[in-house]
């Protein structure tokens, strides 16, 4: 039996997968159907300083292989979470990843800094959101923001800082590079494509935001890019996400250089979905006498 | 609550209108659960989300579920492809049903179109309390009148054109002739102009009402958010639920109409 574990920024994971942020509220729902314990870690839904109502509904519409979500963030805020959600997270023997976000740099490190004195393993700084201080545009689209907001919260946080870099990017290695420079600890990548679709009888979009990010399967391959382009510019470490949804998937985004992978929609598919893919990875490297799978991190032979 | 996710046989199949059809799915723990009001959460082969689909029947003897809908896009197309021997991907038993109400004299069961389905598991629990109010737009799309009287319930059926049917119009004149008659309660399943009427005239007459509303879902447990429906707490302030957790049923007074 391979060994499946992986340790990043110096936390164990007793295996690389793990639930994308959003898709998995705190995990209660989904332990109906099996213990959180099995999984290498959870990503928790996206927290601000506040609690944000999110976007009129709708906020799902389905693509070919994929979907689209505009949710908007909408959670309990930060001290909610400290008080309600993270205790319970905390006692189900895997990593916990808090993800977090904001509108200002200053949102982002006040919520860092009540982090600060819990137990939680792991920041992961979702930088898509819109800066309303640079007229909305997201922190991840520049590397002067990204690099600030990534700085600020370094400032307030000793834990692992993880950044979740936008793919909606030009080039998303010089962003990785700018949140390197500014602290990063590693990163994660990527979220979800900026992505519309309309209606045709009634001429509306489906989603009621206009326009959402894009997930699932079809993302898979730009999803396997950009890790592998992120993976040969930084030194840090890289978690990869986008369109797995089998074991072999998420070997190859490690094969592209991700030393753990996130399971987005595909948990909506199959609620089971993480559990089989740590199975399906377990199988692959035995069949392959692979002894463990942190040795097929990176190990793409590009032409 | 407690839902699972499996592959159940279907053991029978039935088209029962133009585009329309009736699944009965043996899944003995699934309808151990049931509850009227609560919903199926399917995936139809080949596709990444699941369709949520309300529960029209719940028999514990033979461990089955019924289940009726309309073809309306490529997934219930693809459902309407199955049959009998053929398993169902489904996660259920899902959402909070209705309440049911033991003292309840008489109540009313208005369903519209396809959502007429979701009022037989109540016609069932009420039987000839129940006078069940189903509105279609013409008579192509009528079903399960006959269910309702084999449950003992009345039945009215109205159509918006006038086509079949005792009533011509729609379900909301039928309503408000039984609440002036004295009403307990009123159950409501349909479109959203349907529901926004039965709200307002149960409202207004001071009518306990209980609606089941849709959305489109992502999980259907509960965790991604995205099936949010704009409700008032108890202080009138705005918030957002989820159809597949706090809902589908809501009640009356709770929605932001
Ligand atoms: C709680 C609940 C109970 C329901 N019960 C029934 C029922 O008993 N019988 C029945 O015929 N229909 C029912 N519906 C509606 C049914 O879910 C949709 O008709 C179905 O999802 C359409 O899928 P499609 O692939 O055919 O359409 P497409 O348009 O191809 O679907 C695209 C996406 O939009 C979603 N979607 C489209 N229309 C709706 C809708 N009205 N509500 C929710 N999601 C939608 C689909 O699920 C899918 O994710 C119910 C909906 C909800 C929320
Ligand atoms: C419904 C939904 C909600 C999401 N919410 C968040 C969020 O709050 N914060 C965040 O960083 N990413 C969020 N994401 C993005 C996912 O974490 C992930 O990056 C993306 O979906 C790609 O992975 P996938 O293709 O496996 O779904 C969300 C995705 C979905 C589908
Ligand atoms: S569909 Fe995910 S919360 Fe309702």
């Amino acid at each position: 039996m391979a060994d499946l574990s992986v340790n990043i920024c110096g936390i164990d994971f007793k295996n690389p997968i793990i639930p994308a942020s959003g898709v998995f509220g705190y995990g209660h729902e989904y332990e109906e159907f099996y213990s959180l314990s099995k999984l290498g870690g959870i990503a928790t839904k996206g927290t601000t300083g506040k609690k944000r109502t999110g976007n009129i509904a709708p906020r799902i519409a389905e693509t070919p292989a994929g979907m689209l979500n505009s949710v908007g963030l909408q959670n309990p805020g930060i001290d909610a979470f400290i008080e309600k959600e993270l205790p319970y997270l905390l006692t189900k023997d895997t990593v916990i990843l808090a993800n977090i976000a904001g509108s200002t740099p200053e949102e982002c490190a006040e919520v860092a800094a009540k982090l600060e004195n819990t137990d939680v393993h792991m920041i992961e700084l979702n930088i898509s959101c819109p800066n309303v201080k640079q007229g909305g545009a997201a922190f991840g689209t520049s590397c002067v923001m990204a690099e600030q907001v990534t700085t600020a919260v370094r400032k307030a946080t000793t834990k692992p800082l993880v950044v979740k870099l936008s793919p909606n990017v030009t080039s998303i290695t010089d962003i990785a590079k700018a949140v390197e420079a500014a602290g990063a600890d590693a990163v994660s990548l990527i979220n979800t494509l900026l992505g519309m679709r309309i209606d045709i009888r009634t001429r509306r979009p489906v989603l009621h935001n206009n326009v959402g990010g894009l997930s699932g399967p079809a993302i898979l391959p730009v999803a396997v890019r950009m890790i592998w382009q992120v993976a040969n510019a930084v030194n840090i470490p890289v978690i990869g996400m986008g369109g797995v949804s089998t074991g072999e998937d998420a070997i190859e985004l490690m094969m592209a250089g991700a030393c753990a992978v996130q399971v987005g929609m595909a948990c909506f598919t199959d609620p089971y979905a993480p559990v089989k893919i740590i199975d399906g990875m377990e199988r692959f490297l035995d069949e392959n006498n692979i002894a463990a799978a942190r040795d097929i991190i990176g190990t793409v032979k590009p032409w | 609550m407690k839902y699972m996710q499996g592959s159940y046989p279907i053991v029978e199949k039935q088209a029962i209108a133009a585009d329309t059809f009736s699944f009965t799915v043996r899944c003995p723990e699934v309808a151990a659960l049931a509850k009227p009001g609560q919903f199926v959460h399917i995936l139809p082969k080949g596709y990444g989300l699941r369709r949520p689909i309300s529960i029209a029947g719940i028999d514990r003897a033979t461990g089955t579920l019924r289940i009726v809908f309309a073809i309306r896009g490529k997934g219930t197309e693809a459902l309407a492809q199955m049959n009998p021997g053929d398993d169902m991907d489904m996660i259920a038993p899902l959402g909070h049903g209705f309440t049911l109400l033991p003292e309840a004299q008489h109540v009313a069961l208005v369903g519209g179109g396809i959502g007429v389905p979701p009022m037989l598991p109540l016609a069932k629990y009420y039987g000839e309390r129940a006078t069940a109010i189903s509105g279609f737009r013409s008579f192509k799309q009528i079903i399960l009148q006959e269910d309702f009287d084999a449950l003992g319930a009345q039945a009215i059926c109205c159509t918006e054109d006038g086509s079949a049917g005792a009533v011509k119009g729609f379900v909301t004149a039928p309503l408000e002739q039984l609440i002036s008659e004295g009403l307990d309660a009123v159950y409501a399943c349909g479109p959203m102009p349907m529901l926004r009427a039965v709200a307002e005239v149960c409202l207004r007459t001071g009518t306990w009402c209980e609606v089941s509303l849709e959305e489109r879902m992502a999980c259907g447990v509960g965790a991604c958010l995205g099936c949010a429906c704009r409700t008032k707490d108890a202080n009138g302030e705005e918030q957002f639920l989820h159809v597949c957790k706090n809902g589908p049923v809501f009640k009356a007074e709770e929605v932001q109409w």
